[in-house]
């Protein structure tokens, strides 16, 4: 278990790094937290010529809040967001990040590196999805802003190409009377989910995403039922990701948690909506 | 006062807490070192045909590259304690029939050559169907794995106590169950670690390896080397990251790079990678038990009967079959049963070779009989717990030969059953039960009574012998441990034993059992753990198993140092001008018993010993150093009627838990958990209490999460630990701890083993509790979520507008990658035809392919590199065309394999003329096994549909063809081709 050769380059700047990117274009990869990349690389399931380290650089390492978006930077870490004092701006986010693998990975681990990844059961490319967020993409070619419903395109796949890297991404801060929820089932907390739900009310209906089960996170948005016509709605939902089965969960599960997730993160959202 | 039995802080944890283990992996490499890394088979039943090394030989920095003919030039085959045609060695030869069975060595500069190297190495193998299933392999049917054996099944015997016929015939009632008991392992933190050097002046292989016993094994390796022992220098480091029986298992790797050593020229270390631990080192069997419990009306067990069949993976590995015989004195549990009937089987599958694990026998015994008692109990309308205490072995009759013949030495356990009750809380958990349900909730209370067997009987493994053959063999017996105690001219003792501790506190508890025989302070004790073959004292029953430090081990170290107590004493008598007799060792002095002032320290009678041997009496002997052996009176081979004392100490213990199971998730909350003990006398409580919450957590993980899965083509599903789900420590419930001490009249200190009992009671009381929450039977484990939802059985909502496909998705095996989908060409039927098998043109549908090219009629080779995002790796695919109906449909099958591992597939593709174009239909099964499968399962699926998916989106030209190097883009224009 021990990675196959690559050099490192480690970049002072941006620039610099997008200099190396537009070298060796697809047999480079970015290396930010490198939670997950660093276990590919030393499976020899992904053997990247280049690696380019952001980790240090400091035009990436910035949380701000501007019109009406929450922009973190690329070598900000999943826990630096976590415990960044506006966070309270997007709810959604402090319910997430608690669940985005351990607390010793979210040291390291990045936020955009988990959206770059786009690993089905990620929670932060879900609550990106379903908060209408963002990804800022740069390349030698220039700057350019991409929706999350463009940006991921299949299981670990993105609209990224080979010359582009993340520099931001950007989650909307919450909506005045909207509430949400979370919810997620794994074989053990901090695993990668089964099935994670996360659900966003407000008067016009709740909006749900759902990771784990296609391959990339399925965004819903439902009016407001009664409980009969949400179990239908839901019940529909589940069979339309058409979930498969692995070594953790048959698709039935997965089906079943997407009922009674929804069902759960949907009531706990309405509650919180309630009580204002 | 006696320091044995204080909860001392351990000796050990200064350096570890400071990092200054010495580990394994810690220790200096010798000059000249290479590092090895094995290249493993990726699929479980095979032929090599061919192993070409040439290019990972050339590959700069590689020492040496060695193969199973070389391995079955330079060994003999292993042991094993059945005589069977079934030859096994280090490494593969000819043949494989397991994935991660090791076939090759690579020796290199460094660990990362050699995994380069590996990825150099083809091997061409030719398939063969695969057995996973234990019962199935049993079938007439199966594919054979050892044509030389004749069968799957190696070994098989019935045993008969009492009148078992009778007993059923004449019962009030009988229950009965069938269970299957899961693959899973300990699975230490520290992984497998070898440093192999050969000394070729003096014929001798040195080797130091974090091995932890049976030193029986020593022999094995010797033998399979082909040298006498003592040129086997076995070296074992002084700290270890956690064995739990795993270690045993390192033993064919010492035997492998021993002769990597004496190829290369070169000293060779290997340590183990995660992913080899868990799909190549060992486990747990896996066992199938229907089992048979006769009552009386009053609920009394006159009979069991079990029928145990016993999975050991694709080799019978010394000591297998050995874990089905280690229970066998108390396959009648902790309950007085006069009639018992066993018949034991036991079977080889295209799975890794089992081995010692924790609990070793126990788990998959008391998850049978305490399930069926759970059943006899609801059978009978009583209270489980009230079964239990009407069948259990009373105190007074103690010790208590069972019926298959185990000499429960000590104990009373209806009284720990009933201490347990009490001071745990029984009836405040039943509110608390009574309460949840009265809500509508899920809550369940759940027990388990077991008999902890430690210091396992050398000769027990003889009882899968029939008393002719054991008569001819020659009796095997005992448990001998050693100890040795030197006393140091500055009145300070060292302890050396051959247990081989693995984290224990070993050099704890010795330094107080060896204090209080000398009667010093602990501190002046020094125990040594690591261990040399060419010097230390040591014999086949050495090593750090069975649970039998406390008993035994520690035992033989207080007889060690009695002998040299009784020489202080002799050489301090006639200074103190006292008969020897009144002479006592205290608080560091020899002194007078009737006049405690009458008093020499005891450094000052060392260094007599030590500076004057002519002036100590001669009765006081020279030289203060002594080693004990202690053998295990008790410890008598089987008798011919085939009852054997399978131990010689035994435990009790009794486990009660209340859970709650929640329907949302089939999540398991451990809402309390009692578990009381009666182990004899506790050497070092604080230490009892760690064993216990160990145990516990291995328990805990066995009930609810662990298993080493496979998929029916044998394929390896568990290679990391996010698929291999051991509990986190915040898994982990605070326990009710409940100590009894009865000392063992039979084991010198009085002590039994702890530390394997809650592998046992644990696993299969929370099943009852499970069982006892969701109001249905639980016949297997682990109780993963998704499968209490099963167990729950809640009648799953249609499909609101189920797809239509025009064909019907391949049902697979249950587990291959099926799919099917659809794509519209704009293009006619025939054209599509004609560029399905064009090679060009299918050459770039496929995403990475590097090259296609036609072998045979209808039949392709392809080299591509396919994968999903970063996680790319490169194959060589051979598919065939079949079935050609131009231009409405076909069929293609084939297989591919690369470094990442290999796929075997089919699919089925339909053309239909469709306005503006063709209809694209298809559909496809592929199964995949190897490296990828081990730590990908996850996400193959979604990684399978996305590049079929793709050729297909070419196809219809919604996606642009890749234009490989190489390849002439001749495209149809509706393809993405120049006009």
């Amino acid at each position: 278990m021990k990675p196959a050769g690559f050099d490192l380059a480690c970049p002072d700047t941006v620039a610099e790094a997008l200099e190396v990117l537009t070298e060796h274009g697809g047999d480079a990869r970015i290396l930010a937290g490198g939670q997950s990349l660093a276990a590919m690389l030393n499976m020899r399931l992904a053997t990247p010529k280049v690696l380019v380290d952001i980790s240090g650089l400091g035009e990436l390492s910035s949380i701000a809040e501007a019109r009406g978006m929450i922009e973190v930077g690329a070598a900000v870490t999943q826990d630096q967001l976590l415990r960044w004092p506006g966070l309270p701006a997007q709810p959604l986010l402090a319910q997430v990040l608690p669940w985005v693998g351990h607390y010793q990975t979210r040291q390291r681990g990045t936020v955009c590196g988990s959206l770059a990844h786009g690993d089905p059961s990620s929670e932060l490319p879900l609550a990106l999805a379903l908060l209408g967020g963002e990804v800022v993409l740069a390349s030698r070619r220039g700057r350019r802003t991409v929706t999350a419903a463009a940006f991921q395109t299949g299981m670990m796949q993105t609209a990224m190409a080979e010359d582009e890297m993340i520099v931001a991404a950007r989650f909307p801060v919450a909506g005045k009377g909207a509430a949400s929820a979370f919810a997620e089932v794994g074989p053990r907390r901090g695993d990668f989910a089964i099935v994670a739900i996360a659900a966003v009310a407000d008067d016009s209906g709740v909006t749900l995403g759902i990771g784990g089960v296609a391959d990339t996170p399925a965004v819903r948005h439902l009016q407001w039922l009664n409980d009969e016509g949400l179990a239908d709605a839901l019940n529909a939902i589940a069979w339309d990701l058409r979930a498969g089965s692995d070594v953790h969960a048959s698709a039935q599960y997965r089906r079943t948690l997407v009922r009674n997730l929804g069902a759960k993160v949907i009531r706990e959202a309405r509650d919180a909506l309630s009580q204002g | 006062m006696s320091v044995v039995g204080q909860s001392l802080e351990r000796v050990e944890d200064l350096s570890l807490l400071r990092g200054d283990g010495r580990f394994a992996d810690d220790l200096a490499e010798p000059p000249g070192c290479v590092h090895a890394a094995f290249l493993r088979a990726p699929v479980a039943h095979a032929v090599i045909e061919s192993i070409d090394t040439s290019r990972a030989s050339a590959l700069a920095g590689v020492a040496a590259v060695i193969t199973g003919q070389d391995i079955q030039a330079e060994t003999r085959p292993f042991l094993s304690g059945v005589k069977v045609d079934a030859p096994q060695f280090a490494l593969a030869v000819d043949r494989v029939r397991y994935v991660g069975e090791p076939v090759a060595i690579v020796v290199a500069e460094d660990r990362y050559k050699a995994e380069d190297a590996l990825d150099l190495i083809e091997v061409r193998y030719r398939t063969l169907p695969v057995v996973v299933d234990p019962e199935e392999a049993a079938g007439v049917a199966a594919p054979i794995l050892h044509e030389g054996a004749g069968g799957n099944v190696l070994h098989e015997r019935l045993f008969r106590y009492g009148e078992p016929e009778a007993a059923f015939s004449n019962a009030a009632h009988v229950v009965e169950t069938t269970v299957r008991y899961p693959r899973n392992s300990c699975t230490p933190i520290e992984t497998f670690a070898v440093l192999a050097e050969h000394r070729p002046g003096e014929g001798a292989f040195e080797v130091t390896a974090n091995f932890q016993g049976p030193y029986t094994l020593h022999t094995v390796m010797a033998r399979a080397l082909n040298v006498p022992g003592n040129r086997l220098r076995l070296k074992t480091p002084p700290d270890s990251g956690g064995s739990f029986g795993v270690k045993q298992a390192v033993f064919p790797y010492v035997v492998a790079l021993s002769v990597a050593a004496k190829l290369s020229g070169r000293p060779v270390k290997w340590v183990e990678d995660r992913l080899e631990h868990l799909a190549g080192a060992t486990s747990a069997t896996n066992r199938v038990t229907t089992i048979r419990a006769a009552l009386d009306g009053d609920g009394r067990i006159t009979a069991l009967d079990y029928d145990q069949l016993e999975d050991c993976g694709a080799y019978l590995r010394a000591p297998e079959p050995a874990t089905i015989y280690r229970m066998h004195g108390n396959m009648t549990g902790a309950y007085a049963v006069p009639n018992l009937a066993i018949r034991n089987r036991v079977v080889v599958t295209n799975k890794t070779p089992t081995g010692l694990m924790r609990g070793f026998g126990g788990p998959q015994v008391y998850f049978a009989l305490e399930r069926v008692v759970d059943l006899a109990a609801g059978k009978l309308g009583l209270d489980p717990m009230e079964v239990r205490r009407r069948n259990l072995v009373p105190g007074s009759a103690m010790p208590f030969t069972t019926t298959p013949g185990a000499i429960l030495d000590s104990g009373d356990y209806p009284a720990t059953m009933a201490r347990a009750e009490r001071e745990g809380g029984l009836e405040e958990l039943k509110r608390r039960r009574d309460a949840a349900r009265a809500e509508g909730r899920l809550y369940g209370i759940g027990c388990a009574a077991v008999v902890e067997p430690s210091i396992s009987n050398m000769g027990y493994i003889t009882t899968l012998l029939t008393p002719q053959q054991r008569e001819r063999a020659g009796a095997k017996n005992g448990a001998l441990a050693t100890a040795t105690v030197s006393f140091d001219p500055s009145g300070a003792a060292v302890v050396n034993v051959s247990s081989v501790p693995q984290g224990q506190g070993h050099r704890t508890v010795l330094a107080q059992v060896v204090a209080d025989e000398l009667g010093i302070d602990p501190k002046d004790v020094a125990a040594a753990t690591d261990h040399d073959t060419l010097k230390d004292p040591w014999s086949i029953a050495s090593g750090n198993y069975s649970s039998r430090f406390a008993g035994a081990v520690a035992g033989a170290a207080a007889l060690a140092a009695r002998r040299i107590a009784g020489r202080l004493k002799a050489i301090a008598a006639p200074d103190l001008n006292v008969p020897v007799e009144d002479v006592e060792l205290s608080g560091g002095f020899a002194r007078s018993t009737l006049n405690p002032d009458n008093a020499i320290p005891l450094a000052r009678v060392a260094a007599k010993a030590h500076w004057s041997p002519l002036s100590i009496p001669e009765e006081a002997g020279a030289g203060l150093r002594e080693t004990a052996f202690w053998a295990g009176p008790e410890l008598r081979e089987p008798d011919p009627a085939d009852r054997v004392n399978s131990s010689g100490a035994y435990g009790f213990i009794f486990d009660y838990c209340g859970v709650e199971v929640d329907p949302l998730d089939g999540s398991v909350r451990i809402d309390k958990y009692v578990t009381a003990h009666d182990a004899g006398r506790l050497l070092n409580p604080a230490l009892a209490d760690g064993q216990i919450r160990g145990g516990f957590a291995h328990g805990l993980g066995a009930a609810l999460l662990e298993e080493l899965s496979y998929a029916p083509d044998g394929s390896f599903q568990a290679g990391t630990f996010a698929d291999y789900c051991a509990p986190y420590a915040t898994d982990m419930p605070e326990l009710v701890i409940l100590h009894d001490q009865s000392p063992s009249p039979f084991t010198p200190t009085g002590a039994k083993g702890l530390g394997e009992g809650n592998c046992m009671s644990t696993p299969v009381c929370i099943a009852n509790a499970v069982a006892d929450a969701i109001g249905k039977p639980v016949e297997t484990l682990p109780l993963t979520r998704p499968r209490i939802l099963e167990l729950l059985g809640e009648e799953e909502p249609a499909d609101p507008s189920p797809p239509r496909p025009s064909l019907e998705t391949p049902s697979g095996e249950g587990h291959a990658l099926v799919g099917n989908g659809s794509a519209t060409a704009p293009a006619a039927p025939e054209e599509v035809w004609a560029t399905l098998l064009d090679l060009d043109h299918l050459a770039a549908l496929v995403p990475g392919c590097h090259s296609l090219d036609l072998v045979g009629e209808n039949h392709y080779r392809m080299d591509a590199t396919l994968g999903a995002g970063p996680v790319k790796g490169r194959f060589t695919a051979d598919v065939a065309l079949s079935d050609l109906d131009p231009p409405r449909a076909l069929r293609l099958s084939g297989s591919a394999s690369g470094p990442l591992g290999t796929a075997t597939g089919s699919g089925e593709i339909r053309l239909t003329g469709v306005e503006g174009g063709t209809r694209v239909d298809y559909a496809y099964s592929v199964l995949i096994s190897g490296k990828v499968a081990a730590v990908g399962g996850r996400l193959l699926d979604g990684a399978a549909r996305g590049v079929i998916g793709i050729v297909f989106k070419r196809l219809a030209g919604a996606a642009k063809p890749e234009i490989a190097p190489g390849l002439r883009a001749r495209l149809p224009r509706w393809l993405g081709g120049r006009p």
